[in-house]
């Protein structure tokens, strides 16, 4: 075999168009930790290490066989279960949530597999039962995608479980959930919000107030808010510039290399270079539309549909909490924000993307 | 044909996929069209608001703390307040020479020795910039004294803050515990919870008593100001405020002058007394003596002063209420007669005669009752009036430990009763699976007997004791005890009630409880051992006494008070309810090393009792002449 031979065959289940995107995204990512880090080398350094990591298991995904992918659905929604179990069982509390499970030598957030773990099940169960579909295979799939939530929902972590039902909602929504079931489930809400809300306490309507009104909650949160508000406004048409942002370097925005990285970036590039950021993001979005609408089986297409969508529904929420239009929910900026866990449920979408794209020949012969 | 509709099908699948994948990119559209209108807002329509933020001044947000919550009495004498006072502060960035500045301090304000011992520890344990106090609480003339000089001080200022004041004392040390300044540990412990937030600004926190168990109650909401600071940090403009939110009054069910009378009644004597009310579980005094000054605390206590406390043989800072562990002694005796009558061990009719000795059978050992000759003929009725060991020495062995502990534990006697306060202990009430665990051997039947009298492993806090009391004067229907009456919310006039409910109800036979209350009864009368205590009370009290040993006495030898140092002498014990018929009132009391319960508890008892019964305050009591029967238990 000829090394050109290998190279091709390397890269033969790799989508170029997504990974353009993706790679942009990440150097974008890099550039802003370097700034965001205050000029430093150890953000920068570090996440180089988790996009090699998340790189790699994508790669592997996109070699992945359909029938392989889809074979994998209930072990992972099973273990994902199981290990939200073991959280709601024996999970230690942090910060006044019991989020992690401590495995002795690693401590792991089931909630994270369950963003892949939940559309992949609904997926696969709507695949199985694709030619007599009813009523009723809409309600257990449903019922697949609560069942998760509630378990994260009481840990509590109100914004992964809304983020995962934004997931599974897609799911049901493009394996053809009737409009008028859509518009009950909408009433059915609404008409039962004032109900479940005087069955809550005191302080859990106090915190849901706070999440929608951050002025509420000014030293903690809100003081977030305030400060990436000011950030961005100030950033201007053009930027302040790079590593001139001055909400940054004064250290007056918190938690600016994770979840409100998107302030430093507003900042220093100012409203040009968010459009920037959001012609990336577009590009990454429209490849997966496209890859979606030629998926050839019914469980590609739903679950191609649902990975699309969830990464622009986190990629609207962190920019939406970020300019204070939305409430503080812990949603780092997809592919740029600093972290590992993230970065590789992200790709081992992307992988399945790419994995669905370049193995429907093979399906439709 | 059936191929032909199926094609059909799928081809009509894929275009109703294709249009929502079609609604699908209107929404993100729709998304993205949000967040860029979002940044256009905020970049250039808004840009010369945050540019100006931004550039030059900035926002600074700073906590506005709220005031904390009150304690009151049930009738509501206050037991913790803030009052506002002057502190002199020194900032340490500031000040090269710190001793030169405090006693060129001291020629112009008093500085007490206490007062450089608590500064210096406040400058090893500060956490961040904040000026330090060195002196708290000075007058309107030191304070015009040092204004008058302070272009000597650059970095000395004087403050106004707000300052904990408990008007009991150390009579309410032990219950209303006493806040402190926040350390590493509470601050990893409010991160923990989420509260962090809430305590930007606050330097206090509860630490011991209802101070710590209701924090969340009186802490507040901490209010906050958004105010535009220039380059020096000096505030220019209020952006805006939310103003604070006190923290809520807490209503206690402590009756003050109760408490206080308790306390006083005590006299020398170390010790504990527990009151309740039996009908709610209402605690009306709760009194752990020797108390303790809680002020000393607030600041942070300096060394010598907390060694004095903690040093102390009479360890005031012990809680003997919630956490002292004593054997019962006596008082555990109505409890083996119940017991004894539930399992029909023992007919109100039968009676043994007491030689002033037991022997378990085939054995040679003498287990002593207090009177040396015995008390002759006993029935149950007479062996709670006299305390006579031998019936339960009996009586337990017949039991057998299994039944004891089952029918004691429905008490509550080895299990924390839930007070509101933390820290309490379970005491103790013995098993065969718990001798067992605790000691890797097997139950003897010696073991029974000596529990029988509350000699045995048993130990018991005073809460616990006057938790079973008022079980017991309550025909057997327990309250959960507690401290707090009521909440009052400093928002609105919302006020929460803790309501009482039943805890649970230990069905006993009403002709039972009838017998061994009268018994009780009967004590405080003439004949019984808490007689002369109890002469000429206008109400019937209920009571027994107890005596609990702290040595043992050896086989043959006598226990004789007065070979004995004084911490070795037996603790002495009262409980009682009151009126017998009616009771309002039930009560613990505990004198360590007060010998015995019929001359030093039950007459602090007896005080406690007259004021809540009759509102009188009491008089010395007189000289109690001590008879052969009143002398042991």
């Amino acid at each position: 075999m000829t090394r050109r031979q290998l190279w091709r065959r390397m890269t033969a289940h790799l989508d170029l168009p997504l990974l353009l995107g993706i790679g942009l995204l990440m150097l974008t990512s890099l550039l802003v930790l370097y700034s965001a880090d205050n000029a430093g080398w150890g953000q920068p350094l570090k996440q180089m290490l988790n996009i090699a990591v998340a790189l790699t298991c994508m790669w592997l995904i996109a070699n992945l066989p359909l029938h392989y992918l889809m074979r994998t659905a209930v072990p992972v929604y099973l273990l994902g279960m199981i290990l939200l179990i073991g959280v709601a069982l024996f999970g230690e509390i942090s910060h006044g949530a019991r989020r992690w499970l401590n495995l002795g030598i690693v401590t792991i957030q089931p909630s994270e597999l369950m963003k892949i773990g939940v559309p992949l099940m609904m997926a696969w169960y709507f695949e199985k039962h694709e030619a007599t579909l009813t009523l009723k295979n809409y309600f257990i799939a449903a019922l697949l995608l609560l069942m998760p939530v509630a378990l994260i929902a009481r840990q509590p972590d109100l914004g992964t479980a809304l983020l995962i039902s934004a997931s599974g909602f897609y799911v049901l929504f493009l394996a053809g959930l009737s409009w008028r079931v859509m518009g009950g489930l909408f009433v059915a809400a609404l008409a039962s919000a004032p109900v479940l809300w005087s069955m809550l306490h005191d302080y859990q309507r106090h915190r849901i107030l706070m999440l929608f009104d951050p002025s509420q909650d000014a030293l903690g949160k809100g003081y977030h808010t305030i400060q990436a508000t000011i950030a961005v406004g100030s950033g201007g048409i053009l930027g302040k510039g790079y590593l001139n942002g001055t909400q940054t370097h004064l250290d007056f925005l918190p938690e600016r290399t994770t979840d409100f990285i998107f302030a430093v970036y507003s900042e220093e590039f100012g409203l040009l270079g968010n459009l920037i950021l959001l012609g990336m993001y577009l590009l990454v979005i429209g490849r997966g539309f496209v890859i979606t609408a030629n998926a050839s089986t019914y469980f590609t297409r739903l679950m191609a549909g649902s990975i699309t969508l969830t990464f622009a529904t986190y990629a609207f929420v962190n920019m939406g909490m970020v300019s204070g239009i939305l409430p503080v929910v812990g949603v780092p900026l997809p592919l740029v924000s600093y972290g590992g866990t993230s970065m590789l449920t992200l790709l081992l979408g992307f992988g399945m993307l790419m994995s669905i794209e370049t193995h429907k020949q093979l399906v439709k012969t | 044909m059936a191929k032909y509709v199926e094609i059909k099908n799928h081809q009509r699948e894929i275009f109703y996929f294709r249009l929502r994948l079609v609604i699908s990119i209107g929404f993100v559209l729709l998304l993205l069209t949000i967040l860029l209108t979002r940044f256009i807002y905020l970049q250039v329509a808004r840009y010369d608001y945050y540019q100006t933020l931004s550039d030059g001044n900035r926002i600074s947000v700073v906590p506005i703390v709220p005031n904390r919550g009150l304690i009151l009495d049930r009738n509501g004498v206050v037991l913790a307040h803030n009052y506002s006072g002057y502190t002199l502060e020194i900032n340490p960035r500031k000040t090269t020479d710190m001793e030169a500045t405090i006693s060129e301090l001291s020629t112009l304000v008093e500085i007490t020795p206490r007062d450089r011992r608590r500064f210096k520890k406040l400058l090893a344990e500060r956490r961040n910039s904040e000026t330090l106090m060195i002196r708290n609480r000075l007058s309107d003339e030191e304070v015009a004294r040092f204004a008058a000089q302070q272009y000597r001080f650059h970095s000395v200022e004087i403050k106004a803050r707000l300052f904990r004041d408990y008007p009991l004392g150390e009579k309410t040390a032990h219950l209303i515990g006493y806040i402190g300044r926040i350390n590493q540990t509470d601050v990893d412990q409010l991160e923990e919870n989420d509260l962090a937030a809430n305590y930007r600004g606050s330097d206090y926190i509860g630490k011991t008593g209802l101070e710590q168990s209701y924090e969340n109650e009186l802490h507040g909401t901490t209010g906050v100001e958004q105010v535009e600071v220039d380059s020096a940090g000096r505030a220019v403009r209020m952006l805006s405020r939310k103003p604070p939110v006190s923290g809520n009054t807490l209503v206690l069910s402590i009756d003050a002058k109760l408490q206080e009378i308790a306390f006083k009644s005590f006299g020398n004597y170390r010790g504990a007394l527990v009151a309740i009310d039996p009908n709610n579980g209402e605690v009306l005094a709760f009194v752990s003596k020797p108390g303790y000054d809680p002020s000393l605390f607030i600041d942070g206590i300096d060394t010598q002063s907390w060694d004095e406390l903690n040093n102390s043989p009479d360890h005031p800072l012990n809680n003997r209420a919630l956490r002292g562990q004593y054997p019962p002694g006596s008082t555990i005796k109505p409890f083996m007669a119940l017991a004894g009558l539930f399992y029909g061990t023992r007919s109100p009719s039968h009676t043994i005669s007491d030689p002033g000795y037991f022997m378990l059978p085939g054995s040679s050992h003498q287990y002593r009752d207090w009177k040396k000759d015995g008390h002759g003929s006993v029935d149950i009725f007479k062996s709670i009036v006299v305390s006579c060991d031998t019936y339960y020495y009996g009586l337990a062995t017949e039991l057998g430990i299994d039944n004891i502990f089952s029918f004691l534990s429905r008490f509550g006697f080895g299990k924390k009763t839930g007070l509101d306060l933390e820290g309490e202990t379970s005491g103790l009430l013995p098993s065969q699976e718990w001798k067992m665990k605790r000691h890797k051997d097997k139950w003897y039947a010696g073991d029974t007997v000596s529990v029988g009298i509350g000699q045995g492993y048993n130990l018991v806090t005073p809460l616990q004791l006057a938790y079973a009391t008022a079980t017991l004067a309550n025909d057997g229907v327990g309250y959960k005890p507690h401290l707090i009456r009521e909440v009052r919310s400093s928002r609105s006039n919302e006020n929460r009630l803790i309501e009482a409910k039943p805890a649970f109800d230990i069905k006993l036979d009403p002709a039972h409880l009838d017998l061994v209350k009268r018994a009780m009864a009967a004590v405080t009368q003439p004949g019984g051992t808490a007689a002369q205590a109890s002469a000429g009370a206008p109400y019937h009290i209920a009571g027994k006494t107890g005596t609990a040993q702290v040595i043992a006495i050896k086989q043959g030898e006598k226990y004789d008070a007065s070979k004995i140092d004084e911490r070795h002498q037996d603790h002495a014990w009262f409980i009682a309810f009151a009126p017998a018929e009616q009771p309002r009132i039930a009560l613990v009391v505990l004198a360590e090393n007060g010998g015995h319960g019929s001359s030093t508890a039950a007459p602090i008892a007896r005080k406690v009792l007259d004021y809540y019964l009759l509102g009188k305050v009491p008089t010395p009591l007189p000289d109690i002449v001590e008879s052969e029967d009143a002398q042991h238990d």
